[in-house]
């Protein structure tokens, strides 16, 4: 089959505003990733198409893009599911929210800024037992937060929010997903802390409920529900 | 344009399992600084799946001395003894020490660190699969590179994300530092250090099929050669048997662990003929070379290149009854050990690997060989062990060597915590007894001139083009099956490539700002040398060990080569060294190696 892409372009040394830049590809296999086209496009046909990525299937976070309006990771996304026919058109944009460095290439420092705000490290409750062994986890309290661990730090959700487009200052669905982690976790010691920071303005009142990070977790994590979580927390206490 | 100066005690290339165990280390006695091309939870850590082994005896009983013999054995018995024995016995304290850091790890019943059964790993005395792979579920990577991360942020650790290094500094023969290149900007900057830890990881980018990021291209060994160090055994690169066919995405053995088995087209379970006690726990040498054999013989599913792998509940029932095991499983059990495979089964295949079996063909995976270095993890610049003052290198980059001839499962983690921990210690006490070196004239000179050479490079050989001739040759030629003259044809195939890089490249891209048109141009000319220098030792050592298997020297052959190469990049040469004996201070002495 064959893919037209249509992706959003700029290059801070020559463009003064992003435009849109149009490539045909012929013999695309229904299964390729969105990832190896878009390299298809960069290596056959404009080196100069920037984006990031590394691991190819689905686990380092590094190539969230807004494809056909939605966030999603590239290698992670299959071309037939995003149309069907002999020829389709996808569309490619960087993720909203955060500043453009270089096509699909945006700048994460704010994302991460909110990351590290919300103490994303393990505060242990008790000291380490005095056998030197690990401490002792029951599978049930395990399980409590295991979804929250899955997290890669990609950014689909917080680029997703109406909440973060509109004040770059809220911490954002991420942060507060690996918060989250660390506040359910039996072992851990510093929620009420982490708590204060997330009760802040900018912090997890902020959430709407409008439900746009869940869909948009490749990892399936469910966001809205973490972020309830935590509201409850500061309400009630974990 | 002069390079921006910075100076720190201590350097950490790489920010993957390794580096960041070794900075957190330094960093609690030395000024440091981590300097990595991706974020660090970019790193190729975050997508290892099975486990970290260590024999904590959770389940069963376990001792580290059987660790350390089936590294050494699983190695073929080119692992340094010494090496191994560190591994086995340190890996009891640092993956507890991961759990005091947080990690969550699954848990028995009993609260303990929960342990799992992977290829190699025995109950020395019955000789049965015994539970040593600690998990956390099949993402035991990720929670390990996002632990150690997390921990760097709680204690302050200085970063530089997305900095490449592209060339390392050296006055007479003491390291003083790294030319690093800010992907953002362009501009080269200068890292002045006392002492400097290379922890890079691995290039399996070197072949068509592999599990293994686009971002792994070798650029430590790549700026190691060229400077006149050696690698040390890299004629030695695992295949791991089970990758996703037509992909190369790494299902872990752990599927196997958990009672998967692997079919041919007859539905037979052939690893019972090559591997009677442990069958498909054998080591990833022999279970990669048996799947290659039953292609060959026509056995492939549909006359295809591939096996499958079947994990469906009544399949690994079958075989646990069989087995006289009471343990059985159900669809939810696979659901909550395997998620991430199922996922990627579903998303990249549509297979559901609990209703159906998976297609997979071994990919290639990891390297054992690399920069040679010591247990302190102290580089090496000649076999018999003269070290580089002020260099370290640690993780799969580094070659100790404990891996021998083929890894273990598990112990690449294990290696990681073990080895990057090591370097952090020797690093520190290295700095409060050195002075800088200075620098020397211009150290950024001669790679900014490299750089410039690929930014207006304008011949007609696109980047693409060489790398998929470069991964084409060596898979087809420096794969599990080799011989004299397909390696010959690799040496010559991989020489003329290198030629192309060097005098008719074209790169589209000539700006300063996120220019990675140019960044891969440079990575190809990495993973160029990397491969020119495998292909030449692998064409070097007239012998099978491991993973390295030749049909023209079929046999293991202890009388000439238990020792491990050296290999020095002279140009468009390659010089070998089989001199480095392996060591043997544990006792255990090679025998016939059998599962
Ligand atoms: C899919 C998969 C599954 C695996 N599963 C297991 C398992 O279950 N158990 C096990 O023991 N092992 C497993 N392994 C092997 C193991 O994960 C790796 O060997 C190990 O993680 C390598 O870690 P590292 O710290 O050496 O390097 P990496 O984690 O690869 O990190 C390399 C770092 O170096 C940086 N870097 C590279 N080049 C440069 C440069 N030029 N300048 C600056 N920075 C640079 C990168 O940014 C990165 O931070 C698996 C491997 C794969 C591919
Ligand atoms: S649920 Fe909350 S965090 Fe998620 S998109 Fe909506 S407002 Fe944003
Ligand atoms: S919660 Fe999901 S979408 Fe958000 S950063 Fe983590 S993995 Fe990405
Ligand atoms: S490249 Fe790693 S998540 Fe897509």
């Amino acid at each position: 089959m064959k893919v037209t892409f249509r992706i959003r372009r700029f290059n801070p040394e020559k463009d003064s505003k992003p435009w849109w830049g149009e490539y045909t590809l012929d013999n695309v296999d229904p299964i390729d990733r969105v990832l190896e086209l878009l390299h298809r496009v960069k290596w056959e046909q404009d080196g100069t198409l920037t984006l990031r990525r590394s691991c190819a299937h689905g686990v380092c976070g590094s190539d969230a893009m807004r494809i056909n309006g939605v966030n999603r990771l590239a290698c992670k996304m299959l071309v037939k599911t995003l149309g069907a026919g002999d020829h389709i058109k996808v569309q490619v944009e960087p993720i909203l929210g955060l500043p453009v460095i270089k096509d699909l290439v945006v700048d994460m420092e704010p994302f991460f800024d909110h990351y590290r705000a919300v103490m994303p490290y393990f505060m242990p409750k008790e000291h380490v037992p005095a056998d030197g062994r690990e401490r002792l986890q029951s599978p049930a309290d395990r399980e409590r937060f295991d979804d929250t661990t899955k997290c890669i730090l990609c950014a689909c959700c917080t680029t997703s929010c109406p909440s973060f487009w509109a004040n770059g200052k809220y911490v954002g669905p991420a942060a507060i997903v690996q918060a989250h982690r660390f506040i359910f976790d039996t072992r851990d010691g510093a929620a009420a802390q982490r708590l204060n920071i997330l009760a802040e303005p900018d912090g997890v009142w902020r959430c709407r409920t409008i439900f746009n990070c869940t869909p948009a977790c490749p990892r399936e994590i469910e966001v809205t529900r973490a972020i309830g979580e935590v509201k409850l927390a500061i309400q009630r206490g974990v | 344009m002069a390079a921006k100066v910075h100076q720190f005690d201590a350097v950490v290339v790489g920010a993957g399992g390794a580096g960041l165990m070794a900075a957190l280390y330094a960093s609690r006695g030395v000024r440091t600084a981590v300097i990595s091309k991706l974020y660090p939870t970019r790193s190729h850590t975050g997508t290892a799946q099975g486990g970290i082994g260590a024999a904590l005896g959770n389940l069963e009983e376990d001792r580290w001395e059987w660790h350390a013999y089936d590294t050494v054995k699983g190695g073929d018995f080119l692992s340094d003894q010494n090496a191994a024995g560190v591994l086995a016995r340190d890996a009891i304290e640092a993956v507890i020490e991961l759990e005091h850091m947080g990690l969550p790890f699954d848990r028995t019943d009993d609260g303990r660190i929960s342990q799992r059964r992977f290829g190699g790993h025995t109950n020395n005395e019955t000789k049965k699969p015994v539970r040593r792979a600690c998990h956390s579920a099949d993402r035991t990577g990720h929670m390990i590179l996002q632990t150690l991360y997390q921990n760097c942020i709680k204690e302050k650790v200085t970063f530089f994300d997305e900095f490449q290094v592209v060339d390392i500094i050296m006055n007479g023969n003491v390291a003083c530092g790294v030319v690093a290149y800010e992907i953002d900007t362009g501009e080269l900057h200068v890292f002045h250090a006392k002492a400097i830890c290379f922890a890079t990881g691995g290039w399996g980018r070197c072949w068509q099929t592999t599990s293994n990021a686009h971002s792994l291209t070798g650029d430590g060994p790549a700026i190691f050669l060229r400077h006149g160090l050696p690698m040390e055994d890299m004629e030695f690169y695992q295949f791991h048997p089970t990758g996703i066919y037509g992909m190369g995405i790494l299902i872990t053995e752990g599927v196997r662990g958990e009672g998967g088995v692997l079919l041919n087209s007859k539905g037979e379970r052939f690893m019972e003929r090559y591997a009677p006690t442990i069958k498909d726990l054998a080591s990833r040498d022999v279970v990669s070379r048996s799947i290659y054999l039953e292609i060959r013989d026509g056995r492939g599913i549909n006359g295809k290149p591939y096996v499958h792998l079947d994990v469906r509940p009544e399949t690994v029932n079958r075989y646990l009854a069989e087995a006289g095991e009471s343990r059985r499983i159900d669809a939810a059990y696979i659901e909550s050990k395997l998620p991430d495979i199922l996922d990627f089964c579903r998303t990249y295949l549509g297979v559901d690997p609990v209703k159906e079996p998976m297609p997979i063909a071994p990919t290639a995976h990891y390297a054992m060989g690399g920069i040679p270095t010591n247990i302190d993890s102290e580089v090496l610049s000649t076999p018999d062990g003269n070290v580089v003052p002020g260099m370290y290198a640690a993780g799969e980059v580094a070659c100790v060597s404990v891996h021998g001839a083929n890894r273990l499962g598990t112990n690449s983690l294990t290696d990681l915590v073990v080895f990057g921990r090591r370097a952090g210690m020797r690093m520190i006490e290295y700095c409060k007894n050195t002075n800088f070196t200075p620098l020397p004239d211009e150290p950024d000179g001669s790679v900014r001139r490299e750089i410039e050479r690929i930014r207006n490079a304008n011949g007609k050989a696109k980047p693409h083009e060489i790398r998929a001739e470069l991964q084409k040759v060596m898979m087809d030629n420096v794969g599990v099956f080799r011989s004299e003259e397909m390696m010959s044809e690799a040496v010559e195939k991989v020489r003329e490539l290198k030629h192309s890089f060097e005098t008719d490249l074209k790169i589209d891209d000539r700006g300063t700002r996120f220019n990675t048109d140019l960044l891969e141009a440079w990575e190809l000319g990495a993973l160029i040398d990397v491969a020119l220098v495998t292909a030449k030792c692998a064409l070097e050592r007239k012998e099978s060990r491991g993973a390295h298997s030749r049909v023209d020297f079929p046999d293991r052959d202890d009388v000439n080569y238990l020792v491990h190469s050296f290999a020095w990049l002279e140009g468009n040469d390659v010089k070998t060294d089989f001199s480095r004996k392996v060591d043997l201070s544990l006792e255990i002495a090679p025998t016939e190696r059998v599962y």
